[in-house]
């Protein structure tokens, strides 16, 4: 019997050669508890029990599947969506907060202090904490806070005291600086709750545990829908906790293809070299002396230089694919979810099917299932300054490189002249998917 | 075998003398060699040299700010090396850095080319013991003395393995957080020094958070010397002349010497 795709870490925490903990001494106890602690954690049915009762009658799991038939007919392939936008504030990180705020009260702690990019999951957090009576702080880039003014209101008003990043590029690589700094002078009663999975071990693999839900309940709702499993499964990556989780439910499957949708801007496997920030060996965008470059990505989710090591080892090992999708495709893969299905993607989310909607030739008459990680509500202003009066009409087109004349999804607006198609990017070109 | 740092700063110690451990951040301004030979005129018994990171989460907003004011400069580990080649301080040289710069050169040409730029001993604050593996191989063979940081926290069995492993010194961090000026240090200091100094023989030097000569001195007590850091770059980043560090870095010897 070989190991499983994504079983645990080895006894240093690495996935092949990425992962470890490279944390400084004053946290290594901390990490050394936090493992213990969960290890002990997983394996006691009351603790699972407890969290199975939150993720359901608090969260709303199991959170849907949802086919999406006009633009998946439009498209030419069928498109199933993981519904994570429908679960309680709205995105896939409740899932991995409950989980390590009841394992923060197990462990005696009563402070939780969070990084957030987007807010998603310093929202979560928010809630959780509120949820189970646990002060917490969330560290959020200033440039972040101004980006997500409403998720910043809302995690106040959760009771949660959110304190800028203002160092470096302010934004979510800034966040977790500050929220490691905090740690390492409050870690006798604060835990981090750290939303990705990245970080010294054992995160990179806790959190991926506490996201497995989401892969392991869309592999069987896609069974019980179409009868067998999809033939690609994809999720935006930027540490990659929500890509981690779906891939979980798929990794045995080598018939299933694995994609994650990494933002051009960012891209740390696409880009990046490995390198060692935040606790673990992962890929890094970086310069030549080691120095961490900034990302850049309209999504503030996904905007940081790493990746969790997970990711990095599956790259290495061929077992999953990841790709990079420019800001623009994102904006049109925003637009064209929202009028074709009445969903609005939160922009991270948008990653994933704007990589489905550039590929849709390669992936015809395939079956595809999206992790729709969360809901686009706290997008919309930053996209309504963007698209501005138009919302987003001309966008509602297939562009790209597939795109043989351009064709409106409907007859809503002006249609984009086709001189004004642009190209693909700067972005390396996809080859087509192939099942492994 | 004994390496020269922990030589050096043996005989200083063996010979009645509370070591001081000044700091300054390379490259942080074009006459930075000149504050550190200030710093080492001043009477240290040797000079961390910090190599600037991006993202140095150990480090409070000061060497925060000194390590992006020298990067802003153009500064590098290999502009930092090969400036230190060409100085002769007469004291040993640590090394500071975070372990992706040394990771991204290489580990191998990384300790190879500090040896060979004149630093005795190497402080990598995200590389643990667990980790060791990934460093302490190529920095034994360059002949670099790896020093290891022991926390408030560290559990006995943990300082007695980070006692066993470290070469040089072993650095006791006075407080739980990043580096930077504290108005006080509280008990754990003092407790930790005892822990280490029970533990073993090699130099024990406490750092984090000390502000006067006052701080130097009482957390130099119950230990061998005390590393200063935050205090002296705050004030060459308003502004204080090298010879200004050095006046300031004299003060502390004084009032260790005074102890």
């Amino acid at each position: 019997m070989t190991a499983p795709v994504m079983g645990e870490p080895d006894a240093t925490g690495r996935f092949g050669r990425f992962g470890g903990r490279f944390v400084p001494e004053t946290l290594m106890p901390a990490c050394l508890e936090l493992e213990a602690a969960f290890r002990d954690a997983w394996a006691d049915v009351a603790f699972r029990a407890e969290l199975d009762r939150l993720l359901r009658d608090y969260a709303g799991r199991p959170s849907r599947l949802t086919e999406c038939e006009r633009l998946g007919e439009h498209l030419g392939l069928r498109l199933l969506l993981k519904r994570e936008d429908l679960n309680h504030t709205g995105s896939h990180k409740i899932n991995n907060v409950l989980g390590q705020a009841l394992l923060t009260k197990r462990m005696g702690k009563h402070r939780v202090v969070a990084e957030t990019g987007a807010g998603q999951h310093g929202v979560a957090s928010a809630t959780a904490a509120a949820l189970l009576g646990l002060d917490c702080v969330v560290y959020m880039g200033e440039v972040d806070m101004a980006r997500q003014e409403l998720n910043v209101f809302r995690m106040r008003l959760l009771g949660t005291e959110v304190r800028p990043a203002s160092s470096g590029s302010r934004t979510l690589k800034d966040a977790v600086n500050e929220a490691m700094r905090d740690w390492v002078a409050t870690v006798e009663t604060t835990h981090y709750l750290l939303g990705s999975v990245m970080g010294p071990h054992p995160y990179p693999w806790m959190v991926r545990e506490l996201h497995r839900v989401v892969g392991d309940e869309a592999r069987e709702q896609c069974r019980a829908l179409t009868g067998g499993d999809p033939d690609v499964v994809v999720a935006c990556v930027g540490g990659g906790s929500n890509a981690a989780g779906i891939f979980a439910g798929f990794a045995e499957l080598p018939a299933v293809a694995l994609v994650g949708a990494e933002p051009a801007g960012g891209a740390a496997i696409g880009r990046g070299v490995p390198g060692v920030v935040h606790g673990s060996k992962s890929f890094l965008v970086q310069d030549e002396f080691g120095q961490v470059q900034e990302a850049q990505s309209i999504s503030a989710g996904l905007d940081y230089p790493g990746v969790g090591p997970e990711h990095a080892h599956l790259a290495d090992a061929g077992r999953a694919r990841y790709e990079a999708v420019t800001d623009d495709e994102v904006l049109d893969a925003f637009v064209m979810l929202s009028r074709t299905e009445g969903i609005i993607p939160a922009l991270e989310s948008a990653h994933a099917l704007a990589w489905v909607i550039r590929e849709r030739e390669a992936l015809a008459g395939r079956t595809v299932l999206v992790n729709l990680s969360g809901r686009g509500d706290k997008d919309v202003q930053q996209v309504s300054e963007i698209l501005g009066d138009d919302a987003g009409r001309s966008r509602a087109t297939l562009r790209g490189p597939a795109a043989s004349p351009a064709s409106p999804v409907r007859p809503a607006g002006p249609v984009r002249p086709a001189g004004s198609v642009r190209p693909a990017g700067s972005v390396r070109p996809a080859g087509p998917v192939r099942p492994a | 075998m004994t390496g020269p740092l922990e030589a050096h700063l043996r005989s200083r110690r063996d010979a009645g003398r509370k070591l001081l451990v000044p700091y300054v951040t390379g490259g942080l301004r074009d006459d930075w060699l000149d504050v550190l030979r200030a710093l080492v005129a001043a009477g240290a018994d040797a000079v961390e040299v910090g190599i600037p990171f991006s993202d140095p989460v150990m480090d409070g907003p000061t060497i925060q700010e000194a390590s992006q004011r020298a990067l802003d400069r153009g500064t590098t580990p290999a502009t930092i090396l090969s400036e230190l080649r060409h100085v002769e301080v007469g004291v040993p040289l640590v090394a500071m850095t975070y372990f992706n710069l040394v990771f991204r050169a290489g580990t191998e040409r990384f300790a190879k080319e500090a040896a060979a730029a004149g630093v005795s001993g190497v402080i990598v604050p995200d590389v643990p013991l667990e980790e060791l593996g990934e460093w302490a191989p190529a920095a034994d063979a360059a002949g670099l003395e790896t020093v290891l940081l022991a926390s408030p926290i560290s559990p006995d069995e943990r300082l007695a393995r980070l006692c066993a492993r470290s070469r040089g010194f072993v650095y006791g961090v006075n407080l739980m957080g990043v580096t930077g000026e504290r108005a006080a240090l509280g008990e754990r200091s003092a407790r930790l020094a005892r822990r280490l100094k029970a533990a073993t023989d090699l130099p024990v030097v406490m750092g984090f958070g000390v502000s006067s000569g006052d701080q130097a001195r009482a957390v130099a007590e119950p230990a061998d010397g005390v590393v200063v850091a935050s205090a002296i770059m705050r004030r060459v980043l308003d502004g204080a002349s090298a010879d200004e560090a050095g006046e300031f870095t004299a003060g502390l010897r004084a009032a260790l010497d005074a102890g």
